[in-house]
């Protein structure tokens, strides 16, 4: 009678074994540039062991619970035995050896993410500043003198250098297609390189919690060849509007907004990684202002 | 709990009945927990002490006359302290009196000493609200004046007790935990006088 | 300050709350009254400082924020069953995962484990009772305020919403005006101070009140599980209790430790919180893993299989689990080396908890299995919770975890490592010791439903979010695009959680159906035990526990009694008084005290926190003149208990 429902289990986890083989549609597990791909890599050397340390493990329960159960013609009892210094040495051994397996790769990588992707390492990485502020993301194209919201384009095959801050609360940075987060921190700068390999439009999104409007904090990235990607910032430069201050401090104020573009940033008024309270000095100014406006 | 057990004469007599020594043990435990929570707040104190945003740095406020003074008072009473349980262990109530009250007294002075201090702080536009930094002093610091003025009011509950009831095992129990606690504020003084007024003189 | 503000308003769920908070308490006040019961409540329950009644009022309050968590739980999956779902705004929304992981783990599992601590560890280690009775009151009172005062923030003034990890500077003033997150400091700040004299309370109990013979190296393994969690109590807690009253004072009273002006530091709140954090995980798993193990010892009819190993490797994990906070956030910008150690730390817990897995497998190995109700819980542990720690394991691979952190794979892992760990173990040990605290078992029919019932619904809820997660779902999000892809194993999740639902509402069924129709105990040794909880004479233990103390001459120390035919029952001539506390009121009286004062703070309200302030200071100094030693339970007394004639 116990093990009926068990056998629904294993059901259940079967049709999920199936859906992780065919399921490689999974956004982390399907990387469009080398960051997600190492990233993937240790993830899918990872899931073999663990894959191997829970059948181990099924597969011994299931073996001594039904052969030990309570049942008539029983053999085997044996209440004394208390221990098994070899076995124990076994299954302490296993594990450390499984735990260098999995910890030599990770420190790798850790080391390689710190720096541009090696296949491209000779090209001069390309700056973008990300700056959140809740719930949008402003981001700065320092060398080409640019700013956008909520959406960043950018050329393939070239590493990316992030510098990735905060106006106010703790947020995080994420494209999982092109690779893992890093937190953006009002006073604090921190850096990811990212690159993709091919073109298209890939979603990034503020993973961290910050608030009310934190879910529909999302901007798109839109990697194109190298030629589209300079055209476009010709284009900016020449067409779209230079940023206010005025229009800059507006952002401050909490909410979530539509993509934007301008061909100047803030970086001459306020660079949030040395100045953690620039956001809150301009709502409490703006906050009376609107205060006394009505 | 048990009633009939018997001890030689060598045994103190707070550690003479079941519940003396369990809360004799429990307090050495609960101080560990103490040794946490002051830990916590020198961790803090430590990251945060550079970090004052522009507003006056600690090194420019400290004296070192009345810092000096109150390190003197609370040493001096934690000596007075040990005085007073070895008159305990003598069976001398008298004598354990004054030197408590003498250790009450100086515990006092060092309160008062430390007061002083804060309010000269706040009056040269220090306090609590101005800077990180600040916020880490006056609350590590803080934290063990409270600490301080906890004690004194406990002591002078067991001397109460001490007056009416005479050195029972429960009264020198008492006391014997409270000079425990008496000589761990001490320790925590001689960090505190460490960490943020010897390095802070070191570094000006 | 306007009504509107103080009671919270505008929403069929709050009215709702509202109600059901009216009518239960004229409820509960009509029962009282009309069976005449007060004086019962306040002689029998309010007052007193049984181990056994303060584990059974914390195991009460634990299963009551169950179903709070849980109503919580279901509300949050009824939101994310469909994409662009209208149910719950965000901020609605936020508060109820914010209450939902707050409640789960401070005033579900901590209150949970610490009341079968009180049930269990004294009778375990042959006690009168635990060292400090009153303090022990005390502790479950503070918690209990703290708790209240954590629910009220439902209906009056609004619920915190910045997530259980309350990360600054999002749960500043700025960003989270209101008394929300007060609510959230105060309660607990409350809880936490009952805890931490809880862990010194029971650490002393089980160094010092052993019977006789009992070596450190025979105590059960609950008992040394307990022991080892005290520990991380008391270096953990006090971390706890500093950083919620920093985070107060920035509230509060304007200082700068954690705010974005003034020079503050946020990171330091996220390190304060986990290193706090990452040992209370620990907190309630190291419990539950001593309860599976006399569970699995008792049902598989065997002793424990390598019982120092089990010990030592719980002391490793325990010292580990002070070394490993940082994996929490891998990317908040540390350098490479940072994490490498971190990760590499963390991932070394993986080798004893291993141990501990293969010796419980082991210990069933050549075992007599016994499928029980509580044998049940702690058999589906073992699987489940493989999954729950493997996946940690993928999450401490730092380079890896920058793709799962935040999302909904991490919800799944510690989900179950928190369920399959920490919540089967208490199912577990409530059904195990049901017997001891009430007189009677559990019906196992109705608690193989329930298992049944809970264990297939977790899986089909949490199972899907390791998926989910991969497919970059991040968590604390209330609602998600259609064009994401993630319905339909968010709808999947959303039912497994209802199933979950409906295994809850067999147990609490279960407990009234058991209360009418279970054949009562009489022998006291209800499952045919092995450790000394099973030796007390009646089937629900006297107020001093045992009429004789046991002597104790090795591990499963009832087991060897039963198999010598060593005779607990006493001789009319050995019965002797009994020394026991008194009951106190102080206890109560002192946490509604610690009550105002908490509520004082939440508002700003100064008279209102200096009241409860110097109430609280006249307590302790009123304890302090007390000089009632208790009295003698006599021998006529306790030998009608034990049914002694001469
Ligand atoms: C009961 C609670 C509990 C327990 C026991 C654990 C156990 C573990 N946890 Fe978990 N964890 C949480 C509760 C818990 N966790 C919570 C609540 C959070 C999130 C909080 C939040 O952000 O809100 C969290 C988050 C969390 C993170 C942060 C991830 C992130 O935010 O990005 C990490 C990262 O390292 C982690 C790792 C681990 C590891 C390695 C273990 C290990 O102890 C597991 C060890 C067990 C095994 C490995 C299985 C048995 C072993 C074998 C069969 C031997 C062979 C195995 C190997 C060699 C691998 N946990
Ligand atoms: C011990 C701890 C514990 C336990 C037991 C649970 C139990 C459950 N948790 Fe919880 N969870 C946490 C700890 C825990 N959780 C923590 C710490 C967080 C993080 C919070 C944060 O991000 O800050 C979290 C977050 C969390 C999320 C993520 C929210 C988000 O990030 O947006 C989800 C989503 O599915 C979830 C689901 C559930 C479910 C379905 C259960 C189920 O097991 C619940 C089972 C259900 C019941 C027991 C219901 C009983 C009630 C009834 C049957 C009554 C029905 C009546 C009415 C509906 C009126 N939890
Ligand atoms: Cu990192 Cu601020
Ligand atoms: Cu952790």
């Amino acid at each position: 009678m116990v093990f009926k429902p068990f056998k629904s289990l294993v059901t259940i986890g079967l049709m999920f074994a199936v859906f992780l083989l065919g399921g490689c549609q999974l956004t982390v597990l399907d990387p469009k540039g080398p960051v997600a791909e190492q990233q993937k890599d240790l993830i899918n050397w990872s899931i073999g062991f663990m894959l191997f340390i829970v059948v181990v493990v099924f597969v011994l329960f299931t073996w001594i619970v039904v052969k030990y159960r309570d049942r008539v013609g029983h053999k085997g009892y044996d209440p004394e035995q208390e221990g098994s210094k070899w076995l124990e040495v076994l299954w302490t051994a296993i594990p450390i050896v499984i735990v260098i397996a999995l910890a030599v790769p990770t420190v790798k990588t850790i080391h390689s993410l710190d720096k541009p992707p090696k296949a491209t390492s000779h090209k001069d990485p390309l700056v973008i500043h990300a700056t959140s502020v809740d719930w949008k993301w402003v981001f700065t194209y320092p060398k080409q003198n640019i700013e956008t919201v909520n959406y960043i384009n950018i050329p393939e095959d070239r590493p990316i250098l992030f510098k990735i801050t905060s106006a106010d609360s703790m947020s995080s940075f994420w494209i999982p297609q092109l690779g893992g987060q890093e937190y953006g921190m009002a006073g604090m700068e921190t850096k990811l390189y990212l690159q993709a390999d091919h073109t298209g439009t890939y979603l990034g999104r503020n993973s961290n919690f910050t608030g009310k409007g934190m879910a529909n904090q999302t901007f798109t990235v839109k990697a194109q060849t190298e030629n589209d990607f300079n055209n476009w910032v010709k284009d900016t430069q020449s067409k779209a509007p230079k940023l206010t201050k005025d229009q800059y401090d507006h952002l401050m104020l909490p909410g979530n907004v539509k993509k934007m573009t301008f061909s100047s940033t803030h970086l001459k008024w306020v660079d949030h990684a040395k100045d953690q309270e620039y956001a809150l000095k301009v709502r409490k100014k703006l906050g009376k202002e609107e205060s006394q406006s009505h | 709990m048990e009633h009939s057990e018997k001890y030689d004469s060598n045994t103190p007599l707070e550690y003479q009945s079941e519940q003396g020594r369990l809360n004799i043990l429990g307090f050495w435990v609960f101080l560990g927990a103490e040794v946490a929570l002051f830990s916590t707040l020198f961790g803090t104190y430590l990251v945060l002490m550079h970090r004052n945003a522009g507003g006056p740095m600690l090194t420019d406020l400290f004296e070192l006359k009345g810092v000096l003074i109150e390190t003197f008072l609370l040493l001096a009473s934690s000596f007075t302290c040990g005085l007073a349980i070895h008159e305990m262990r003598r069976n001398n109530q008298k004598g354990l009196v004054v030197w408590m009250i003498i250790t009450l007294l100086l515990g006092l002075g060092f309160l008062g000493f430390e007061i002083d201090e804060f309010i000269s702080y706040v009056g040269e536009g220090a306090s609590l609200q101005t800077s990180a930094a600040l916020s880490g002093f006056f609350v590590l610091v803080g934290t063990h004046g409270l600490h301080v003025t906890m004690g004194v009011g406990w002591i002078i509950c067991i001397l109460i007790q001490v007056a009416s009831r005479g050195l029972t095992p429960v009264t020198t129990r008492k006391l014997f935990i409270s000079s425990l606690y008496w000589h761990f504020l001490d320790f925590v003084w001689i960090f505190i006088f460490t960490a943020v007024y010897l390095t802070g003189w070191v570094m000006m | 300050m306007s009504l509107d503000k103080f009671f919270v308003t505008g929403d069929p769920l709050i009215y709702g709350a509202d109600v059901s908070i009216v009518l239960t308490m004229v409820a509960i006040v009509f029962v009282l009254t009309y069976f005449k019961k007060w004086k019962w409540l306040w002689k029998e329950w309010l007052t007193t400082v049984d181990h056994k009644k303060i584990g059974i009022m914390y195991i009460i309050a634990a299963i009551a924020m169950l179903f709070r968590g849980g109503v919580d739980a279901l509300l949050m999956r009824t939101q994310l069953a469909v994409p662009n779902a209208k149910f719950l705004e965000s901020q609605h929304y936020n508060e109820i995962f914010t209450t939902h992981g707050t409640i789960m783990i401070l005033f579900m599992a901590m209150p949970f484990i610490i009341g079968l601590m009180n049930i269990a560890v004294p009778l375990q280690i042959g006690a009168r009772d635990v060292a400090y009775p009153y303090l022990n009151a005390i502790s479950f009172w503070s918690f209990f305020m703290g708790a209240m005062l954590f629910n009220i923030s439902f209906v009056i003034g609004g619920s915190p919403d910045a997530g259980w990890t309350s990360y600054m500077p999002l749960a500043s003033n700025e960003m989270s005006p209101g008394p929300g997150e007060n609510y959230y400091l105060l309660g607990l700040q409350l809880s936490g101070i009952g805890t931490l004299l809880t862990g010194v309370n029971f650490l002393v109990t089980i160094f010092k009140m052993r019977a006789p013979g009992m070596k450190l190296f025979q105590m059960p393994m609950f008992t040394w599980s307990s022991l080892i969690t005290c520990v991380i109590i008391i270096f953990a807690f006090p971390i706890l209790t500093v950083a919620l009253a920093l985070l107060t004072f920035d509230r509060l009273f304007g200082s700068h430790f954690f705010t974005l002006d003034g020079g503050g530091l946020d990171m330091m709140w996220a390190n304060l919180f986990w290193l706090w954090g990452h040992p209370e995980v620990y907190i309630v798993i190291l419990p539950a893993f001593g309860m599976f193990s006399d569970i699995i010892s008792t049902f598989a009819k065997k002793t424990i299989f390598g019982y120092k190993a089990m010990v030592y490797s719980m002391i490793v994990i325990s010292v580990l689990s002070f070394i490993v906070w940082v994996h929490h956030f891998f990317t908040m910008g540390n350098t490479a080396a940072v994490n490498d150690f971190f990760s590499i730390s963390t991932m070394l817990i993986s080798i004893p908890t291993g141990v501990k897995i293969f010796n419980w497998l082991f210990t069933m190995y050549r075992g007599k299995i016994q499928f029980t109700t509580p044998m049940l819980w702690a058999l589906a542990f073992i699987p489940n919770f493989v999954i729950g720690g493997v996946t940690g394991v993928m999450l401490a691979m730092a380079a890896a975890d920058y793709q799962y952190h935040n999302t909904y794979f991490l919800i799944a892992h510690f989900h179950y490592v928190l369920i399959a760990g920490t919540v089967f173990g208490c199912f577990a040990g409530f059904h195990y010791w049901y017997p001891k605290m009430f007189g009677h078992k559990l019906n196992e029919r109705l608690g193989k439903w329930c298992f049944w019932l809970f264990i297939i619904g977790f899986n089909i809820c949490f199972l899907p979010q390791f998926f989910l997660g991969l497919d970059g779902m991040p968590r604390r999000i209330f609602t998600y695009g259609a064009d994401t892809g993630w319905f339909s194993l968010n709808m999947l999740s959303t039912v497994g959680a209802f199933l979950m639902g409906a295994g809850f509402i067999v147990l609490v069924y279960n407990v009234y159906y058991s209360f009418r129709h279970s054949k009562r105990e009489e022998t006291g040794d209800a499952w045919d035990g092995r450790t000394l909880e099973w030796a007390t004479s009646s089937a629900i233990p006297p107020h001093y526990n045992f009429a004789k103390i046991p002597v104790v001459t090795g591990y499963d120390a009832f087991w060897k009694m039963k198999q010598e035919g060593v005779s607990m029952k006493l001789k009319p001539e050995e019965v002797k008084p009994i020394h026991m506390p008194s009951n106190s009121g102080r206890p109560f009286v002192m946490s509604v005290f610690l009550f105002i004062a908490g509520f004082g703070l939440v508002w700003e309200w100064w008279p209102m926190a200096i009241v409860g302030g110097a109430g609280i200071l006249l307590c302790l100094a009123l304890r302090s003149f007390d000089y009632d030693d208790g009295y003698h339970v006599s021998v006529e007394e306790i030998k009608e208990t034990e049914n002694i004639t001469v």
